[in-house]
């Protein structure tokens, strides 16, 4: 399994990576293996305004259904529409095309309070 | 893993589900089955008795066919679903895992002079062969050919020098079979007919339980604690076909009642939007009242549909009616649709 060294990580394996003033948030490649092959994704809207912790979707597998949880306050800037038609984007490419939501935060420094790269990848039992 | 009827049993391979399913709709999935049940029935009255405990008609049931039915109680309602096939000497009877037991503790505690009851489902191994290209592939390798039976036909044969009954029935609504061997030769039989698939160029998998249970559940087929239960009767279940209400047989005065009262809940498929609905969940009306539950749901990977199967009032089980499904405390759009979603091969 992959870790995006770029992106930051919460316990509950969501990412978040910072790009111009927006972060961008997905599920990591652990997370989407151990899910199993997704069949559907439902998302808040964009607009959406929600606190570190807060449910912004749900995504489901073959297996069960999972909250998914932002990483850090802020309102949703953007969604990623093609997971609708393709929720499996996330098993293939959890990093690239199958992000999930950007997030624009109330305070940038949040960020700082996820694991790095290398933490969470000892976390989840990499390297 | 899962653990299942104290067996671990992989919910996917390293495949993935999805696929798995696919795979089996068009060309070879291989289920390591072995989970299953198997009673051997004989003596001077077996006929008899196997008559009078399934559901099913058996005494148009001749050498070599096999038939599906169910196990019911005096209550009309289903302790399990089986297979009991015809042999030459006796009945062999299969069951589902979770029922092996109980199932083999009503057939003794049932039992009548003249029949024997052996449990054969320590010795025997069953390994599932099941896609477009099952036939194809045990064709290939079987000493006699398997496609000499017919559907619900079996056969006796010989793969890799291991002594096979083959029954051309499955779980997934494909063409293909079940085989029965010694549990012996069950690595060896499983990767022989791995490479085998691999050295004709028939591509040939193995498959988890969760494709599994879509497989069947796209087919219309009953996982026994879902469509049917010991809570269940077989009328509310749609099982009327699976019944010979011209013989005797345990469960039928309850289901004479229930058939001339009208069943009190109908067994429907559910088309939802905007979610996955899920074993549990709370099926109701287009007002918000609750109307039933759905036994099972999934993605359907074949006719790519979210769906359900759910017990609901009679009156609401016609095709086209509009209900909702309780995605996770959230009302979803659902329609009452024809079962099942994927007509089986073998029947079109």
């Amino acid at each position: 399994m992959s870790v995006d060294a770029k992106a930051r990580y919460a316990q509950s394996h969501e990412y978040a990576r910072q790009e111009a003033d927006l972060v961008v948030v997905g599920i990591s490649d652990h997370a989407q293996d151990e899910l199993g092959d997704i069949v559907f994704i439902e998302l808040k809207e964009a607009g959406k305004k929600l606190e570190k912790g807060q449910v912004f979707g749900t995504i489901e597998s073959v297996k069960a259904a999972s909250d998914l949880y932002m990483p850090l306050s802020g309102s949703i800037a953007e969604v990623n529409d093609s997971l609708q038609a393709d929720p499996a984007l996330v098993n293939r490419e959890p990093y690239s095309a199958g992000w999930m939501i950007k997030i624009k935060p109330d305070n940038a420094k949040d960020l700082e309070a996820l694991m790095e790269a290398k933490a969470y990848a000892s976390l989840v039992g990499e390297e | 893993m899962a653990a299942f009827a104290g067996y671990d049993m992989p919910i996917s391979y390293p495949t993935g589900a999805l696929e798995e399913h696919a795979l089996t709709r068009r060309s070879v999935g291989l289920f390591d089955i072995d989970h299953m049940g198997q009673f051997e029935i004989s003596g001077p009255s077996a006929e008899a008795f196997v008559s009078r405990m399934v559901s099913a008609r058996i005494s148009d049931l001749n050498v070599p066919m096999s038939r599906y039915s169910l196990l019911l109680n005096e209550d009309g309602c289903v302790l399990d679903d089986l297979f009991v096939y015809r042999l030459p000497e006796s009945w062999w009877i299969v069951v589902n895992a979770s029922n092996r037991e109980s199932d083999l503790a009503w057939f003794r505690s049932r039992a009548i002079e003249g029949v024997t009851i052996e449990d054969k489902s320590d010795e025997t191994y069953m390994i599932a062969v099941q896609g477009p290209r099952a036939i194809e592939l045990l064709d290939a390798v079987a000493t006699l050919p398997v496609s000499a039976a017919e559907r619900f036909g079996w056969c006796k044969t010989e793969i890799g020098g291991v002594p096979i009954l083959f029954g051309r029935t499955g779980y997934t609504g494909e063409d293909g079979g079940e085989l029965f061997f010694p549990v012996e030769k069950a690595l060896f039989l499983w990767e022989y007919l791995l490479a085998k698939g691999i050295e004709l160029g028939i591509e040939t998998k193995a498959i988890g339980l969760a494709a599994r249970d879509s497989l069947r559940f796209e087919a219309g087929m009953p996982l026994h604690g879902h469509e049917i239960s010991a809570s269940i009767n077989a009328l509310d279940a749609g099982f009327k076909w699976a019944c010979d209400f011209s013989k005797d047989f345990i469960g039928k005065a309850a289901l004479e009642a229930v058939a001339a009262r009208g069943p009190d809940r109908k067994l429907v498929g559910l088309d939802v939007s905007g979610g996955v609905p899920r074993e549990g969940y709370e099926v109701a009306d287009v007002q918000g009242r609750v109307v039933g539950r759905c036994v099972a749901g999934m993605f359907c990977p074949s006719v790519k549909k979210y769906a359900a199967n759910a017990f609901v009032e009679p009156v609401l089980a016609v095709p086209g009616t509009a209900l909702k499904v309780l995605v996770r405390g959230q009302p979803k759009d659902a329609m009452v649709v024809k079962r099942p979603l994927y007509i089986p091969a073998y029947r079109r």
